[in-house]
């Protein structure tokens, strides 16, 4: 059986994996929240064939203590990106912990429609209770209430998005009409600590829902499209990616992957080491790491073939280890079919293989799913 | 037509400064003319935002909701509705523009000050200094039925919230010191230690602690605007607003009435008079001849107006359904239902709709209207009509006599009702001096010629 080629994504927060990654970076420090520098991560990651950017976030600031490191917020970058690229899926992470769920729907929403169908939602779950203190909200405090947040803010993000059916807005001449209201729902969440009516602002996404991306085990998994799992060996990721697909779970599972490349200017080992003097790159049992040559990396992804169906990379420093990705390593891929190139016009759903949902209050299930706004 | 001679007016040199207001919610947008695209593709953003810019407006502004209208129980379904989250529109608009401003509507009522400030603040990075932020609040209890507090505010306390959210969104700007990023890879680190301070700030509002995650842009802040007209919308633009929007830019006695009225609350609270620029909303209707001219505007009128919005505009200012009345008949005989606002939300326009109805029927008994023709004559928002020349000598006369300082124009038809003033109209307005021949700057607040962020 011919196996089904990897679908490729990229963290590009900050500048890179490693928390000292801004020292080897190619500009200044302050170059980091320009719109340029956004605009250029954004095309050299577009041009290498990536499916999809993730966009890490928090209210809280990289860094530590009282140096903190400049991060502007994931969506206001995620838009950006989206409108200077044409092909790139864009996922900022984004917690419903203090959140307003009705504010997260729009903003994911709007991405997916400023986006042409192109928005992903990485949930995010603030576990810091510094987070609280700067929204000024009472702390969620323990696992149980973390889940428990994330999985309302999930569910009413998600119906949110289908309050409008496909066909809400019918522009009916005859009748005055702009809307159909019966096409409009209120959703009626009722939580533990919380309700929304709805129905939300903006019509429809183009996708349907944006493609909702998660670490396995935070939020129910049927609610998800793809699963981020671990494991520290190409083995391992293969069988989180199983478990993480079984059982109604998510019909996608991305490896997450750090890794390190050989450089014109370095070995990948040399590299590392040059970072340590400033700050260690804990290695996180939930995740493969990678340091060596590109041509190791073709090996891995090789190997990962058929056992995940995508990879989420976490380059060290992006503007050393994009360049090698975007030259030794993604071409390669491509060359051998282990991994697919996004299509020219699909949508974020299309490129990953993944059908466009109906909206689940769809009242007329002959309608035929449309692609995007009735004009 | 005699020009205004311009050394005979109070302020012979102003000029006039243009926003646009993508609407998003209303039933003023033509959304039923063949030309009329869509309200939520990127393309119609984008379209009318660059032929904004072509024609050197200070700024794109986009509107804001939280709940949908609803009207007798049920959704509005007549006018446009659907729009984007404005901040995520506008960061897309900041990759595809170069120096318009972008500004967002922004409620601080269901926002938190840490939160709604970052994200402006990355906006205005992202769009190298030229983001602006209207402040809206509210209070009732329906629109916080989508949200996690609920209706949990007193109408008392929406314009105490409002300011109390506006220090802490300060304070968040100004948290990060001048020259706080390292100037290069090899500093001891990202940023020069201590030059990023905390905001700690608690009142009857907010408790709220946080490292702020950002420097400042080009222009300091975005720049602050504000819409509310009632005494409290004005005294809080007097004290914190950079821009004012306001219904009052059609008739000119009513629009300098407005702009004393608001220099002399500026003087009340200590800042000088040129600390605030008034853009009333507007709508402009251009024409070869003021007969085309009139002849576009009720071609317009009537688009925006068609029987059933004038039965449900007067559904809801009588305050119970008229719908299959007749609109080209006379106005109900009824009486208005007023203190019934369970089954109107977002739609009601007047304080006093018994007042209103009076006045109605007295006008339309002594002209001979009918209800549609009542509602067009009298319904809300009107704005300008006319020749090219004639609307720029009539808005250099508003200008120079400091009745306004420019305009945010609403256009009736998206994306393409913008053509006609940038085309026609600012090319008038460059020839009498009364307006920019080309950008001075690059930020909002440079555009709008205000002081610097000290």
């Amino acid at each position: 059986m011919p196996r089904t080629a990897l679908r490729l994504a990229v963290e590009i927060d900050g500048d890179g994996a490693h928390p000292a990654a801004w020292r080897r970076a190619a500009h200044s420090p302050g170059e980091l929240l320009t719109p340029r520098r956004s605009a250029r991560v954004a095309a050299v990651a577009e041009n290498a064939g990536f499916t999809l950017v993730t966009l890490e976030d928090s209210i809280l600031p990289p860094g530590s203590g009282a140096d903190p490191v400049g991060r502007i917020g994931a969506v206001e970058r995620a838009a950006f990106v989206a409108a200077s690229t044409s092909v790139l899926g864009v996922a900022p992470v984004l917690a419903t912990t203090y959140a307003e769920p009705f504010h997260v729907s729009s903003q994911l929403a709007s991405l997916d429609h400023v986006s042409a169908g192109r928005a992903g939602w990485v949930v995010g779950v603030e576990e810091d209770p510094a987070a609280a203190r700067a929204w000024g909200r009472p702390p969620v405090e323990g696992a149980d209430a973390l889940a428990r947040e994330a999985r309302d803010g999930l569910r009413v993000v998600r119906d949110l998005w289908d309050s409008w059916e496909d066909d809400a807005v019918i522009r009916s001449v005859a009748t005055s009409r702009y809307l159909d209201r019966s096409r409009l729902h209120s959703i009626d969440f009722t939580g533990e600590t919380y309700s929304v009516k709805g129905p939300s602002i903006v019509p429809r996404p183009p996708q349907g829902r944006p493609v909702v991306l998660a670490r396995h085990g935070t939020v129910p998994a049927e609610l998800t499209d793809v699963a981020l799992v671990g494991g520290t060996t190409a083995t391992e990721a293969g069988d989180a990616a199983a478990a993480a697909r079984s059982d109604g779970g998510p019909p996608l599972a991305f490896a997450e992957i750090e890794v390190a490349l050989d450089t014109p200017g370095g070995t990948a080992r040399e590299r590392i080491a040059d970072l340590e003097r400033y700050a260690p790159w804990t290695a996180r049992p939930d995740r493969l790491r990678y340091t060596g040559p590109a041509s190791g990396l073709v090996s891995l992804l090789a190997e990962l073939s058929g056992r995940v169906d995508g990879v989420r990379l976490r380059p060290l420093v992006l503007d050393e280890d994009l360049a090698v990705l975007s030259r030794l390593v993604l071409p390669e891929l491509f060359l051998r079919r282990i991994a697919a190139r996004p299509l020219p016009g699909a949508t974020l759903r299309a490129s990953l293989g993944l059908t466009r949902p109906l909206s689940r209050f769809t009242t007329d299930i002959t309608a035929a799913p449309v692609r995007e706004e009735t004009r | 037509m005699t020009r205004t001679d311009p050394t005979d007016v109070p302020r012979p040199d102003a000029r006039l400064h243009f926003g646009v207001f993508f609407q998003g919610v209303n039933h003023w947008t033509i959304w039923s003319d063949p030309s009329s695209g869509s309200q939520i593709a990127p393309a119609s953003f984008l379209r009318l935002a660059r032929t904004a810019e072509r024609g050197l407006f200070d700024a794109f502004f986009l509107g804001d909701g939280l709940r949908l209208r609803e009207s007798e129980g049920g959704i509005h379904e007549l006018d446009v509705a659907g729009r984007p989250d404005s901040i995520t529109q506008l960061s897309a608009l900041a990759a595809a523009t170069e120096r318009i401003g972008l500004v967002s509507t922004s409620n601080t009522t269901f926002n938190e000050p840490g939160d709604l400030a970052r994200r402006l603040a990355g906006l205005d990075l992202l769009s190298g200094g030229r983001a602006g932020w209207n402040v809206v609040t509210t209070h009732n209890a329906w629109t916080g039925e989508n949200f996690r507090r609920g209706g949990f505010l007193d109408h008392a306390d929406r314009y105490r919230r409002a300011e109390e959210f506006l220090a802490v969104a300060r304070a968040v700007w100004n948290g990060w010191a001048e020259g706080a990023v390292a100037g290069s890879v090899d500093a001891r680190s990202w940023s020069v230690p201590d030059a990023v301070g905390r905001v700690r700030a608690k009142g009857t509002q907010f408790d709220v602690d946080l490292a702020p995650t950002l420097p400042r842009s080009a222009q300091g802040h975005p720049v602050i605007f504000q819409a509310g007209d009632s005494g409290e919308g004005r005294d809080f633009a007097a004290r914190h607003a950079d821009v004012v929007f306001s219904a009052h830019g059609t008739d000119f006695d009513d629009a300098l009435a407005f702009a004393e009225d608001i220099r002399g609350r500026l003087r009340a609270a200590g800042r000088p008079e040129d600390a605030l620029r008034i853009l009333p909303g507007t709508e402009i209707v251009i024409g070869a001849t003021e007969k085309e001219a009139e002849e576009k505007a009720r071609w317009v009128r009537l688009e925006q107006v068609t029987p059933a919005v004038a039965l449900g505009i007067a559904s809801r200012l009588w305050g119970f359904d008229l719908s299959g009345r007749d609109a080209d008949g006379p106005l109900p005989a009824e009486e208005p239902v007023v203190a019934r606002d369970t089954g109107t939300f977002g739609t009601r326009w007047v304080d006093d709709p018994r007042a209103v109805v009076a006045e109605w029927r007295a006008k339309a008994g002594a002209n001979g209207w009918s209800l549609r023709e009542t509602v067009i004559e009298l319904g809300p928002q009107r704005g300008h009509v006319g020749t090219p020349a004639g609307l720029a000598e009539k808005f250099a006369r508003f200008v120079r006599h400091g009745a306004v300082d420019g305009f945010n124009v609403s256009p009736y038809l998206v994306p393409d009702g913008l053509d006609d003033i940038v085309e026609l109209l600012v090319p008038e307005l460059q020839e009498r001096g009364v307006y920019r021949s080309a950008y001075s700057g690059t930020t909002l607040r440079e555009h709008l010629g205000l002081a610097p962020v000290v």
